[in-house]
């Protein structure tokens, strides 16, 4: 009835996750019942669960991805904590079985659901914003999409409590991710939270795809299109040529595992060589996908708060696009060492390192934008210039491994740890924080706390350079990732120090969430709300609106002349809000449960697969097509809001900005 | 209050500097044979080439942002600047140039550094073969033309070049003896080499690069680089062992277990390494120095198979 599932797969003689239980438990317990205390069950599910106002799903993205970062974080001290014990005959507190669910965990989380989720928040704040529209082309999808990512990372945290996780790494391979040497339920939590979580992330790059494309307002073409929707269209592009590819990969490795195939095993004539090959044709440019938002961020943040255009606006289109189509062809560096011939890795090497050559000219760009500028210290520009400096290293890092000899002594070590953190947390990760400094206004309405903000970024900054830098040192000295426990007297200190980097970064994680605590609480003080919707002086479309700005986003849509069109009309006293109308009724869609249900079902779906339970698997299956084929056949999907109702909202804005000017 | 974060900052990196700097003693950067040596050179001098890049770089951020803060208004503003052709071009053209320069070492060193390539010009003996197979989660080191075998240990003499053909029975690992130089990957099935030479004799760590399971941590082998006679009466030593590899223990070795012994086996049953890759191949092996394919008998017909 219950598939392979029975009690004995609840974990209650491991502490640390029942304590886990037992906290999460009173956590969600708290959470559930002041909603229902305070009667807000009807609010969320009308105006958050079932809206599909892309600023609204913004907001939710950011929860689900802060909610994975203290997830994702949780097991990254937890595995410095390991290495920091496990010396010399002591075996630490976590056994192999839960440590290699921890590493495997992070990663998959990090990657999945708390990047790849903070990335979409950004593109949902913002893309439709800054480009004049009312919304993304497929509403209804971008809500699915959000619900397909939440009920992936919700299985991947009910595998801490049912069961256990993958414990082959984050990218599972094989063939010790094949039946024969895991026969558990861990890479199959994996395999259905990734192609679940997939779905989503793909419908999200055709949909900002298709509306960037198709959705720009009325003068705005592709060399006036502000930077950050340059980066958010690559990144789509990339989404949409890289996730089926993965979405491929791991299907074989199911069929592998659940119909006894044979592609990536060892006999039967399958080849992990080419689970490898697939793995990365999407990984290494997934590695893109979150780092060329970030390169779009900091164009946005740097000029704002040097009071200057971006330097080499041009420059930095070329090279987003130059970044976007190599980043198909360096595939092969994650595995020189797989003895393909010299010409091979010479190729692959040679191409990896000519990635870093657009790389370097953006961060040339962004120095010379804030050259004969007036820069603001805004704890924005401290997350970019921090940014600069540790991305600067992490390039260089990069490029010594993409050297196929070089690659020889330092693949798979904490070497290549070092490095990809020192570009993810150093490039991605400050980005995306950035840009969430930079854009709370327009989410939320009022500015996020300034000084917490930079005790964030001292603590991310210097934690940073404390865990990652001896893990450099350590990389050469032979240590190589994932390891439980060691011997080697040499590692010792080193991972001692990388432990107290790590416990700055939590102390970053705390100041962070204590700047959103303080800037919920002092939300209404008058140096923190946000009447004007511009609190930057800053030079794109997003900031002409009120913030947060009303549903349609723009009462009349505005017309563009110039790159930075709203600091162009700004110089020439143009309204580019049309203020007084005259306004039209405004079309606009309407909210639907369908994306939530469709979540829901996958997720019973996935965790019957997961289980062996087939009738319940049968159950979600149909459920979802069920919920598709209804969605489908319903045509009342859209609405007007009345002139009036816009001339109301608009009037109320316009007078909100007169009592400003006045005061 | 930003001064007092540096000062605490500062204040830490003055207690990690106390720390053993090691530096010259890091495995891969203190190297005991030539493959190693000539990595070591290579790792140093694309370091220098791309710092010529990145230190200067870092140094402009830091003073771009202090020279134009918004307080200090004497520096130069010009609000509408944001193109310069000499910048421009300076910016393709620098890294492009320290790339040009890259891109020759990495074509030069992929086929110099290649671990396929026979250390000949280094060395004028012939080399010693050794075969290696990766099991879980232990390292078997094959030695076809003495007829012997160990577990977790490897002896090689000093100055004689190696030549390891390396698969795995189990799942994928990676053969590294981060002294002596270059690492590759043990799959089943396949058949990767390696060419690595000692040209110190000492006691050197080996382990698996690749992460394979549960017993991976513990699976490290001790790699002795000895002067010839003592690797002679080391032969001898092991060629003393009352163990024999044959198909009955072979089947007992390759099941898995963790933190394994060192073990000596003074006998190995006819063509195991052949036996163990064509077993995944349909009783095909492909000759690695040929190329072509042969079939293998299965010299070791109780040996269990894993299909």
């Amino acid at each position: 009835m219950l598939g392979r599932l029975s009690f004995a797969d609840i974990p209650v003689d491991v502490p640390i996750l029942v304590g886990t239980f037992l906290g999460v438990a009173i956590v969600g317990i708290t959470v559930l019942g002041l909603i229902t205390y305070y009667g807000k069950w009807g609010y969320l599910w009308k105006e958050w669960f079932t809206s599909v106002d892309h600023k609204r799903l913004a907001i939710m993205y950011v929860v689900v991805g802060l909610l994975a970062l203290v997830r994702g974080f949780a097991d990254a001290i937890m595995m410095r904590t390991q290495l920091a014990l496990a010396y010399a005959g002591n075996p630490g507190y976590l056994p192999p079985h839960h440590y290699d669910q921890i590493f495997s965990a992070h990663g998959t989380i990090m990657i999945f659901f708390m990047a790849m989720v903070i990335m979409t928040a950004l593109f949902n704040l913002i893309v439709p914003l800054q480009i004049g529209a009312r919304d993304v082309a497929f509403p209804f999808l971008n809500n699915l999409s959000f619900w397909m990512t939440t009920v992936a990372f919700a299985l991947i945290n009910v595998s801490l409590f049912i069961g256990e996780f993958s414990q082959c790494g984050w990218l599972a391979y094989p063939p010790l991710s094949e039946a024969q040497f895991s026969p558990g339920v861990g890479v199959d939590y994996y395999i259905m939270a990734v192609q679940i979580s997939g779905v989503g992330t793909l419908l999200t790059g055709v949909n900002f795809f298709v509306t960037i494309v198709k959705m720009r307002a009325p003068g705005m073409t592709w060399m006036k299109l502000p930077v950050f929707c340059w980066t958010a269209l690559c990144a789509c592009v990339l989404i949409m040529v890289a996730f089926p590819v993965l979405t491929v990969a791991v299907a074989l490795l199911g069929l592998d595992r659940y119909f006894g195939m044979h592609f990536f095993t060892n006999d039967g004539g399958g080849n992990q060589m080419l689970y490898l090959d697939l793995i990365w044709a999407w990984g290494h440019p997934e590695v893109y996908i979150l780092i060329i938002p970030a390169f779009g961020v900091f164009s946005e943040v740097v000029p704002t708060f040097s009071e200057k255009p971006l330097f080499g606006y041009a420059t930095m289109v070329y090279a987003t696009c130059a970044i976007m189509v190599l980043s198909f062809l360096v595939w092969v560096h994650h595995f020189f060492t797989m003895g393909a011939g010299a010409d091979v890795n010479a190729f692959f090497g040679i191409m990896t390192m000519i990635i870093s050559i657009p790389t370097g000219v953006k961060l040339f760009n962004w120095m010379f934008t804030m050259y004969k500028g007036r820069v603001e210290f805004h704890a924005t520009m401290y997350w970019a210039i921090g940014f600069m400096i540790t991305f600067s290293i992490g390039g260089m890092t990069g490029v010594m491994m993409a050297i196929p000899a070089a690659d020889f002594v330092l693949h798979n070590s904490l070497f290549l740890i070092a490095h990809f953190h020192n570009v993810i947390i150093g490039g991605v990760y400050f980005g995306y924080v950035c840009g969430l400094n930079f854009w709370a206004p327009k989410a939320l309405g009022f500015k996020f706390n300034e000084a917490w903000g930079k005790r964030a970024f001292w603590f991310w900054f210097v934690g940073f350079y404390f865990a990652f830098m001896p893990l450099y040192v350590l990389g050469f000295d032979g240590m190589t990732r994932r390891l439980n426990h060691y011997d080697n007297p040499n590692w010792y200190p080193w991972l001692l120090v990388a432990e107290f980097g790590a416990v700055l970064i939590l102390f970053g994680i705390v100041c962070q969430v204590t700047q959103i605590y303080v800037s919920i609480r002092d939300r209404n003080l008058p140096e923190n709300i946000d009447v004007t919707g511009d609190p930057w002086n800053a030079r794109s479309l997003e900031w002409s609106t009120s913030s947060p700005p009303p549903p349609y986003n723009f009462a009349i849509i505005p017309h563009i002349h110039e790159l930075d069109a709203f600091m162009h009309d700004k110089e020439n006293g143009i309204d580019t809000r049309h203020a007084g109308g005259p306004y039209e009724p405004i079309h606009m869609p309407k909210n639907t449960a369908a994306g939530f249900f469709v979540g829901a079902f996958s997720f019973v779906f996935g965790f019957a697969m997961i289980w062996y339970i087939w009738w319940l698997a049968a159950i979600g299956l149909v459920g979802v097509f069920a919920t598709v084929i209804a969605r489908s056949a319903n045509h009342d999907v859209d609405y007007y809001i009345p002139a009036e109702e816009v001339a109301r909202i608009e009037n109320e804005h316009s007078r909100k900005l007169m009592a400003q000017a006045a005061e | 209050m930003r001064n007092k974060y540096l000062k605490g900052a500062a204040r830490l990196a003055g207690l990690a500097s106390v720390l053993p700097l090691a530096g010259c003693e890091l495995d891969t950067l203190d190297p005991k044979g030539p493959v190693g040596d000539q990595l070591k050179h290579l790792i140093v001098e694309s370091t220098i080439a791309m710092l010529i890049v990145v230190v200067p770089t870092i140094i402009l951020v830091c003073a771009f942002a202090w020279k134009y803060r918004a307080s200090n208004t004497e520096a130069e503003y010009l609000p509408k600047w944001s193109h310069s052709n000499k910048i421009e071009v300076a910016i393709w053209g620098i890294p492009t140039i320290i790339i040009a320069f890259l891109a020759v070492i990495t074509y030069q060193t992929c086929h110099s550094l290649d671990p396929y390539r026979p250390l000949d010009e280094e060395a004028q003996t012939k080399p010693l073969n050794v075969e290696v197979v990766a099991l879980d989660w232990k390292w078997l080191f094959i030695y076809p033309d003495e007829g012997i075998a160990t577990v977790n240990q490897l002896a090689i003499p000093v100055n004689q070049p190696v030549h390891f053909v390396i698969t795995s029975d189990s799942v994928m690992n990676s053969f590294f003896i981060p002294r002596l130089g270059s690492m590759i990957y043990a799959m089943a099935g396949m058949q990767t080499q390696l060419h690595l030479m000692a040209s110190q004799a000492g006691d050197y760590a080996g382990e698996s690069a690749n992460y394979s399971g549960r017993g991976f941590s513990d699976m490290k082998f001790r790699t002795l680089a000895m002067p010839r006679d003592q690797y002679d009466a080391w032969v001898e030593k092991v060629r003393a062992s009352s163990d024999q590899l044959d198909g009955q223990n072979y089947a007992r070795l390759a099941a898995p277990s963790e933190a394994d012994p060192v073990k000596y086996f003074s006998h190995v049953e006819g063509n195991l390494f052949d036996t163990i890759v064509a077993k995944y191949n349909n009783g095909m092996v492909m000759d690695t120095a040929t190329g072509q394919k042969k079939s293998v008998q299965a010299a070791m017909s109780d040996m269990n198979m894993k299909e």
